[in-house]
């Protein structure tokens, strides 16, 4: 299959990073990931085939690691930590507005393929909690109507 | 390496530097228990039941990866020990289903053993079970999840013992499962080593599941009747309505030389033995149609006609009617009693068998040279080993088993030569691919003829090695000491000859010639040959037999295709086929005899039989007793496990022919003298009870222990007659395999090659047997319909 001139660039310069080919597999999948959306079955072939491994084997890395997924997700993928600290803060009740608003649950996509949700462990944003990523961003100190805004962006975002 | 001394449990004990713990304590009779730690394969530490106290270590450490150091005081047994071992079996058994009533392993399972060691008897754990259905993943392969305890063993046993990398781990922490390679089912070579290594049910047998329990069966050692390997199986027996069923087969006691190696074949290919095809009647053909009769009636009739055309021809014209084919998986003693019945009782040299490999021409070849033969556990050692031909993964499993194992944990280095890339290049150090046919020319090129060179390149193959490639790999091979050279029936007549005289310019090479199915090395060395006699000693030198048998025909014999030539122009009369089918196997014409008296001993009514006059049912090896040479020259004991009522051993069978034709039947088998006496052997002594015929022997007092029927008293002859056979009986009785000096035929016994039809079994075939075997055939059903799936 065919992946982009970046992620071949990335590719070519991960392996000389490390003494055997298969020790490039986590941050390659995790490329490919962003790159198709999910780790569909084609890009576990193709990847399994370069790095000389079984697909068995690329598939136990990918199920050990949750940020890893064979299913594809929206196009904003809200995490919303409930870890300690942003559950004291009201993480929880802000995973419970996600799902109402969303109309989906743990680890489920909008039917419009916008947003998918997820509860994940502590995203290391404490110090603001509650807080939520969607994809690479954080969004921190949010409230429910913070939150709303927040989705709304995205959504307008898809629209320009 | 240098010893350490060590405490532990009180107790100096000194190990090997470099020894883990687990295995210095074993080494000196303290168990210390574990799950995921397995000899052999790679470290896990997944468990923590080997946890053990060493002095100065803050945490209890698991004995199975560390190391032994000098003055470490380790406490395997104490309260600490022992609470952390009692909570990891109370941990397992959280989830686990307890269903060990039902369980196969249930009996056999180190769970079960663990949790009455240590006694977890309360379980703290109250949620519900996390169950999931049974899932099956191949015709043979069975997955319990909730039983599975995650040791890894299955996952490694399959990928670094087998190179197979068919099962894998997914998911993390509390809800890791083990996987098959295909989602939902296993694309695999079906050994069943994950289902044996599982320690406890989770892995499961389609051939074995919910049939009995361990306790309700004896178990008796034999050796495997599908190909030329020889490895042990221990046969699981159980009376039955037709007497003893076989209802599993492994290697539990891992006393063979294939240790913990067992393949399909071997762990579920048995099940022949109960094919509904089975032959359980003497049939004798009665107006065209083969008809029922009983034992003595075709006894008579053999024996009548044999007669006849015996005397008959030999009044008229001096030569022999008669053609006599045995077998590749009848015993060594029934394959020289049948060489000695034709040649004594028939009067014929027309002797010959399905040949698989060139074993006279080897021995020809190492005339003279002593100890040049290497034993299957010798591969297992040799610090290097060449490879011509065949392909070990699909024709002798063992020995790639045996070739990998000794690469990955001894580096031994493997070179290949091959027009295949076969699946052991995996494992090489130096792979040579040569056009087909071209082994014997890859041989000359080793052994210095630079013409050659040219001829093996292959221009077609894209990996094709450059003639410097070639030259570095020829200069690596002759700098191996003691390697051992093993190859296939692509090697044949004077090729291996000339592979010999190369050998011979190594230092310490030793050589294995392969041959297809359980017992054609002992075929051969019994003298199924028309030219050769037992030991390959020629007809045109028989002076030894001359005084052991009597008067022999002097004549060379036919061979095979000289006998179907014989049989087209009517001059064959007669042919005796035991436990063979030309016809099926070779693609002889069946109406080529339809003129001659054809008798078959068989168990199933093979394309030979259909054209037989006489069909006489016959026991498998699995169900009689003898002794079978595997293709290095390995001896060993084949034990009596089945029994399937009113078939009868190739060996009684012969006798009572032999004895129906007015022959002195002591002359043949020499019983009631001598150092033999049937101490149980062949009944198969541990079967004890259950043996219905033992039984009712015993019962009237009728229990025999001398008979003409005893082939301990033909392994007697063998022993004392045929060169190479004379090792120490107790050893053999035991259960043990020796190796065989090849006997030293001299240079005239250069066969025919073209003879030579290799079987091309693969992992799922087994010759004219593998039709009869229901796990094989379904595994084969599951692979093609799989195939046909990927071609869309």
């Amino acid at each position: 299959m065919k992946f982009s001139d970046e992620f071949e660039a990335r590719f070519t310069e991960m392996l000389t990073h490390y003494p055997t080919r298969r020790s490039a597999l986590v941050p390659t999948l995790l490329y490919a990931q962003d790159e198709v959306g999910s780790l569909s079955d084609e890009v576990i072939e193709e990847l399994a085939r370069r790095l000389d491994l079984t697909e068995l084997e690329v598939r136990n890395v990918i199920s050990y690691y949750s940020m890893l997924t064979t299913k594809p997700r929206g196009k904003y993928n809200v995490q919303v930590c409930t870890n300690i600290a942003c559950m004291l803060r009201g993480g929880e009740e802000l995973l419970d507005h996600c799902k109402k608003k969303l109309g989906v649950g743990h680890k489920g996509t909008t039917q419009d393929g916008l947003f998918s949700l997820e509860e994940v462990e502590c995203i290391g944003a404490c110090s603001w909690a509650p807080a939520v990523q969607v994809n690479y961003d954080f969004h921190e100190n949010l409230t429910k109507e913070k939150m709303d805004q927040v989705l709304d962006e995205y959504k307008k975002k898809l629209n320009h | 390496m240098a010893d350490v001394t060590l405490t532990v449990d009180d107790k100096k004990i000194t190990a090997p530097a470099g020894t883990l713990l687990i295995e210095a304590c074993k080494s000196v009779g303290i168990e210390i228990p574990s799950f995921c730690y397995y000899p052999g394969l790679s470290l896990q530490g997944a468990c923590r039941m080997c946890v053990v106290k060493i002095e100065k270590m803050p945490k209890l450490q698991t004995a199975c990866t560390t190391v032994v150091t000098e003055g470490m005081i380790v406490a395997t047994d104490n309260d600490e020990v022992r609470q952390a071992r009692k909570a990891m079996v109370e941990m397992l058994l959280g989830n686990h289903p307890l269903d060990c009533p039902v369980c196969d392993a249930g009996g056999e399972c180190e769970l079960q053993d663990m949790a009455f060691s240590y006694g977890a008897s309360e379980s703290k754990f109250i949620e519900a079970k996390n169950h999931k259905e049974e899932q099956q993943w191949s015709p043979v392969v069975y997955f319990d999840r909730p039983r599975c305890i995650l040791c890894y063993r299955c996952v490694r046993v399959c990928g670094e013992g087998m190179d197979v990398w068919a099962l894998g781990v997914q998911n993390r922490g509390v809800s890791s499962i083990i996987a098959p390679n295909e989602k939902d089912h296993l694309e695999c070579e079906e050994c069943g080593m994950c289902i044996d290594i599982c320690p406890v049910g989770a892995l499961t047998s389609g051939a074995y599941r919910y049939k009995t329990r361990p306790w309700e069966m004896n178990h008796v050692g034999t050796i495997c009747t599908h190909c030329g390997d020889g490895c042990k199986t221990t046969l699981g027996v159980r009376r039955c309505d037709t007497g003893m069923e076989i209802v599993r087969g492994d290697n539990r006691d891992k006393s063979g030389i294939n240790n913990d190696f067992l393949c399909i074949k071997g762990r579920y290919a048995f099940d022949f033995a109960h094919h509904k095809e089975r032959l359980t009647q003497p049939l004798i053909r009665k107006n065209g149609k083969l008809t029922p009769a009983t034992w003595e009636e075709a006894f008579e009739l053999i024996g009548k006609r044999f007669r006849e055309i015996r005397d008959e021809v030999r009044d008229h014209d001096g030569g022999s009617a008669i053609g006599v084919i045995g077998s590749n998986r009848t015993t060594n003693e029934e394959n020289y009693l049948l060489s000695k019945f034709a040649r004594v009782v028939l009067k014929t040299n027309n002797v010959d068998h399905h040949r698989t490999a060139d074993f006279p021409a080897l021995a020809a070849a190492l005339h003279g040279k002593p100890g040049k033969t290497a034993s299957m556990r010798e591969v297992l050692n040799a610090p290097a080993i060449l490879l011509l031909g065949n392909d070990p993964t699909n024709q002798h499993p063992l020995l790639a088993w045996q070739i990998r194992t000794n690469v990955r944990l001894r580096r031994a280095k493997l070179y290949v030569i091959n027009s295949a890339p076969i699946k052991l290049r995996r494992q090489a150090a130096g792979f040579g691919m040569v056009p087909a046919g071209a082994e014997a020319k890859a041989v000359a090129f080793l052994a210095g003829d630079d013409s050659l060179l040219d001829s093996l390149l292959d221009s077609k193959a894209s990996d094709s090695m450059t003639r410097d490639a070639w030259i570095g790999l020829r200069d690596k091979i002759r700098a191996e000491q003691n390697m051992v050279i093993a190859f296939g029936s692509e090697l044949r007549g004077h090729d291996i000859e000339k592979l010999v005289s190369f050998a011979s310019t190594l230092t310490g090479a030793k050589l294995i010639c392969l041959g297809d199915y359980a017992n054609s090395r002992g075929a051969s060395e019994m003298g199924l040959y028309p030219d050769l006699l037992p030991g390959y000693e020629p007809i045109a030198s028989a002076d030894k037999f001359q005084k052991e048998w009597g008067n022999l025909p002097a004549e060379k014999g036919l061979s095979l295709p000289e006998m179907v030539e014989a049989a087209k122009a009517g001059k064959l009369k007669a042919l005796y086929a035991v436990g063979s089918n030309p016809v099926g196997r070779l693609g002889i014409d069946p109406f080529v005899f339809s003129k001659s008296f054809v008798v078959v001993q068989d168990m199933f009514l093979t394309e030979t039989a259909t054209i037989a006059d006489v069909v006489l049912p016959a026991a498998n090896a699995y169900e009689k007793t003898g002794t079978y040479t595997n293709t290095c020259g390995d001896l060993q004991l084949v034990k009596k496990a089945g029994e399937v009522t009113n078939t009868k051993p190739d060996f009684e069978m012969m006798v009572r022919i032999a004895d129906a034709m007015g022959s002195d039947v002591s002359g043949l088998v020499p019983f009631g003298s001598g150092t033999h006496s049937d101490m149980g052997q062949t009944r198969g002594a541990q079967s004890g009870e259950a043996d219905s015929h033992a039984v009712w022997l015993e019962a009237h007092n009728l229990e025999p222990k001398m008979t003409p029927f005893d082939p301990m008293a033909i392994l007697d002859e063998i022993q004392r007659v045929v060169a190479g056979y004379h090792v120490s009986r107790v050893n053999l009785l035991a259960g043990n395999d020796q190796h065989l000096e090849i006997a030293e035929s001299g240079a005239s016994a250069i066969q025919n090659p073209e003879l030579i039809v290799p079987a091309n079994d693969d992992l799922f075939s087994s010759g004219t047997l593998g039709r009869y075997s229901k796990t094989l055939n379904s595994v084969f059903e599951n692979k093609s319909a799989d195939a046909e799936v990927a071609a869309d």
